[in-house]
């Protein structure tokens, strides 16, 4: 998918455009300083699990719009994977049409309140921003406007249930309910289909529900989401298993035509060193279900948590950065990430390493675990450590760490979450043997199409990409609802 | 949906449920299990399917209450309906005609013992039962049990009732007296650990089907992780059931107390709650 160079010239030249353009020199815009997003103090909030960031006030969002130069050449939208018009959106705040500036969002995002909040713009969006390229100046704050028009429109309850086409009667299924499930059932619900989701944990969301915090992404702004799709006709199976409570046949003989799986990377993977089974090694996925899904750290919920008082999260990327930031909220004195590479090859969000540094959270870089101990009850108690040094880079292009001789010393801590990344979850390959996957596992999919080796099976999201992100996961329910689509409208006409 | 249509206590703390739950009915196999949520601010735990009725639409859930979770499912009536119900999970018993069987259960494990010894059975297996508890009132379902068993064994720790004696003893009679080609073994794990190095002895194949504390129960968190000839598996996709001889129980014992203080502390709170009334 890509948008044409014609379609957005023309669009830029609608005249409210030219006029916004005209209301100040590019001079002036640029002589403007990027907005800060006002933030709950450090100190406050590592006492609950308050969002984190505030939100920008419509006079900061329109002086921030003010800053965007409505480039001819809006390479901005080439740092995008779904290709949002972001001067269009941006000019539409400028002028003060929130409502306006959230229709242009969700042309091409189903979720914009969560890609604005959660969405790694510093190496998407913002870093093709002319700012950044050309005037090596701090880029556009495209994400704070981004989440905020979607804040707007929500807040003001100005959220509009789509129109839907007539209901063409096909039934097709949604396997998984993260961010590529619900996208993908959105669009076919506009197309008029009969669609159900299925999903197999007792709340829908997937990772933006049992993995994103609430100081990140607050559940509410996704259960906003999914009442609109159920407005919309989508209906939802919770606990529901496909490939166990039913399996693909049984859901085909009951009617459904295709089907698309999202069901994401939602294995752990541990580093497999002596004494990781220990009570208190834990991986990421169970510390942060745990707290997000089951709500353990309140005391109206019967699920156990232990809270640390010296927790060492292992890892670098979003992942570690939400359960050392969850860490530090449960109380921990000490929270520490243990990463091997240094600071710059960190996956996560350079604002989620910014808030983590505000917090408190220790970061030992350059190191890494390799052995756990623990007292005569199983309990960790310590872990011994090794330092690293950067060598040549690897595969993926970051210098790989290799081990210092002679350096290992030990740290005690009480509580250890692993979180070293993910491995595609085997559901779905493993009850269809005819299905291709990689040898990763991850399921093969004609890459415009999204289509698998069986042809009413199409797929997206983590469990095609391996771990990514939410917008690529979204991006992957849109293309594969229009592959779908065009599919199913060829099955039935001829 | 999940509709309580029928409840029986077998003792005090020992309760059965007849579920509604169709497509679970329908699917399930010997072995499997599901994950039980009661309430809104419930804790997921893990249940073995000990029957179930694919006409009626049910399946039966044998309960012993240890905790908040377990007694909070007992305390449900006939008519209510279970919050969240997810399943069938994990690998189903592998069955086939081995010969002879060796089947042990200890207390409630019993009940997931069930419908093992009843589809060994079906497969044309010699079938002998031991089933063991502390005392007489904690023996379940021997008349189910007894059904598919050539043999039935009965053992109580305080000799109340059956023999006086534990599983192990029994075991060791039965292995002495006669070949066994497989023996499966399911209970508390420290009656596990002991009744695997029994058959050990003997050269007999076995499995033990492991109650290790889980979330999910689909492979997403690695609570279940235990360590089996030396590789960790996870006990909700890779099990329950495993080769005994090579699952690591020491590993496991410590394991299942990783909450316990936090759990008794958990109980205490609901009783009290409870009594406030
Ligand atoms: C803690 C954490 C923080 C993250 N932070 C960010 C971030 O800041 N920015 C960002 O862009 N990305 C982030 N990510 C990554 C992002 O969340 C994922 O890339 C994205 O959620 C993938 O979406 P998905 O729809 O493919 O799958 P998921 O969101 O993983 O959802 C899959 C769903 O499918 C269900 N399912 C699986 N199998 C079945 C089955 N057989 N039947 C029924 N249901 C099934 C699962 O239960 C799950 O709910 C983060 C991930 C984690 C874990
Ligand atoms: C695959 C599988 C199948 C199971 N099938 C059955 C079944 O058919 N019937 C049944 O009654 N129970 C079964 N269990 C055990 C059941 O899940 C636990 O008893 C239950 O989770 C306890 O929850 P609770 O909140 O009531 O007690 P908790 O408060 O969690 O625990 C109370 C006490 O029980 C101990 N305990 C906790 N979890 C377990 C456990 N898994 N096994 C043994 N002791 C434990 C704790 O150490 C604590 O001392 C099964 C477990 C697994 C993994
Ligand atoms: S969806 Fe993400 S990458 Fe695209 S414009 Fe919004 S914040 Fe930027
Ligand atoms: S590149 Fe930057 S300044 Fe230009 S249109 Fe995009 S956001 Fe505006
Ligand atoms: S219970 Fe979570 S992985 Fe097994």
């Amino acid at each position: 998918m890509t948008v044409s160079k014609e379609y957005l010239k023309a669009e830029r030249e609608q005249s409210w455009r030219v006029d916004i353009r005209g209301l100040m020199k590019n001079k002036d815009r640029t002589a403007l300083v990027r907005v800060h997003m006002g933030e709950v103090d450090p100190k406050e909030r590592i006492l609950s699990n308050i969002e984190v960031n505030k939100g920008l006030t419509q006079e900061e969002a329109v002086n921030e719009a003010r800053r965007c130069l409505d480039c001819p050449d809006p390479t901005c939208i080439t740092g995008c994977p779904v290709e949002i018009n972001i001067p269009k959106f941006v000019k539409r705040i400028e002028q003060g049409e929130f409502v306006e500036a959230a229709k242009v969002l969700k042309q091409t995002s189903t979720l914009p309140a969560v890609c604005g909040r959660v969405c790694p713009q510093e190496k998407q969006c913002e870093a093709k921003c002319f700012y950044k390229l050309k005037l090596k100046k701090d880029p556009v704050a495209i994400g704070y406007l981004e989440r905020f028009a979607a804040d707007y429109e929500r807040e003001s309850n100005q959220m509009s249930v789509p129109d839907i086409a007539a209901n063409n009667g096909i039934k097709v299924a949604v396997i998984g309910s993260g961010p590529a499930g619900l996208t993908f059932a959105g669009d076919m619900a506009k197309q008029g289909y009969d669609v159900t989701v299925f999903e197999a944990l007792h709340e829908i969301g997937g990772v933006l529900k049992y993995g994103i915090p609430e100081f990140r992404l607050p559940n509410n702004i996704v259960d906003v989401e999914i009442d609109i799709l159920s407005k919309m006709g989508v209906k939802f199976e919770n606990n529901f298993i496909v490939g166990r409570t039913a399996t693909i046949e049984d859901l085909k003989e009951e009617g459904f035509e295709a089907f698309f799986t999202g069901s994401g990377a939602g294995l752990p993977r541990f580093m497999n060193i002596p004494g990781e089974n220990y009570i208190g090694v834990l991986s990421s996925n169970e510390y942060l279900t745990r707290i997000n899904l089951m709500h353990a750290a309140s005391p109206e919920t019967d699920t156990p948590i232990v809270s640390g008082k010296n927790v060492a999260v292992i890892g670098g990327g979003n992942t570690a950065m939400d359960s050392v930031r969850t860490a530090k909220r449960l109380g921990a004195e000490r929270a520490m990430i243990i990463y091997r590479r240094s600071l710059e090859e960190m996956p996560a969000r350079v604002e989620e390493i910014k808030h983590a540094q505000e917090e408190g959270i220790e970061f030992m870089t350059l190191t890494n675990p390799v052995e756990y101990f623990a007292d005569s009850t199983g309990r960790v108690n310590k872990v011994r450590v090794q330092k690293m040094e950067l060598g040549e880079p690897d595969a993926s292009g970051r210098r790989r760490p290799i081990p210092v001789e002679g350096s290992e010393y030990e740290i005690e801590v009480d509580t250890v979450v692993v979180s070293v990344g993910v491995s595609p979850n085997p559901l779905i390959p493993s009850s269809l043997p005819q299905l291709e996957t990689t040898r990763w596992g991850t399921i093969v999919v004609d890459e415009e199409k999204l289509q698998s080796s069986i042809p009413e099976m199409f797929a997206g999201g983590d469990i095609v990409r391996g771990g990514a992100t939410v917008i690529l996961a979204m991006g992957d329910g849109r293309n594969a609802a229009a592959a779908m689509h065009n599919y199913l409208q060829e099955k039935h006409n001829s | 949906m999940n509709k309580i249509v029928d409840k029986e206590f077998f003792s005090e703390n020992v309760v059965r449920l007849e579920i509604e739950a169709p497509r679970i009915a329908k699917a399930r196999r010997a072995g499997h299990f599901v994950i039980v949520k009661v309430g809104k601010n419930g804790e997921r735990i893990p249940l073995t399917i000990a029957s179930a009725n694919p006409e009626k639409g049910t399946i039966t859930l044998v309960v012993q209450r240890v905790g908040v979770s377990s007694r909070r499912l007992a305390e449900l009536n006939i008519g209510d309906e279970i919050t969240d119900l997810v399943g069938p999970l994990g690998q189903a018993t592998h069955i086939e005609n081995f010969g002879t069987v060796l089947a042990c259960g200890g207390g409630v494990g019993v009940a997931p013992l069930l419908p093992i010894v009843e589809a060994m059975k079906k497969a044309g297996n010699k079938v002998i039962t031991v089933i063991a508890a502390r005392t007489k009132d904690l023996i379940i379902l021997e008349d189910q049990i007894k059904q598919y068993s050539d043999e039935l064994i009965v053992m109580t720790d305080d000799g109340t009732y059956g023999e006086k004696g534990l599983v192990t003893d029994a075991m060791e009679k039965v292995l002495q007296r006669e070949k066994v080609d497989l023996s499966v073994v399911i209970g508390p794990a420290i009656m596990m650990k002991f009744a695997s190095l029994t058959t050990e002895k003997y050269e007999v194949p076995t499995y033990a089907s492991l109650n290790t504390i889980m979330v999910d129960g689909t492979g997403m968190c690695g609570a279940c992780r235990i360590t089996v000839g030396g590789k960790t598996k996870f006990v909700c996709v890779d099990g329950p059931e495993f080769d005994a001889h090579k699952v690591d129980f020491d590993e496991m014992l410590l394991r299942l107390n990783g909450y316990k203080e936090i759990e008794k502390e958990a109980e205490q709170n609901y009783l009290h709650s409870k009594d406030k009334k």
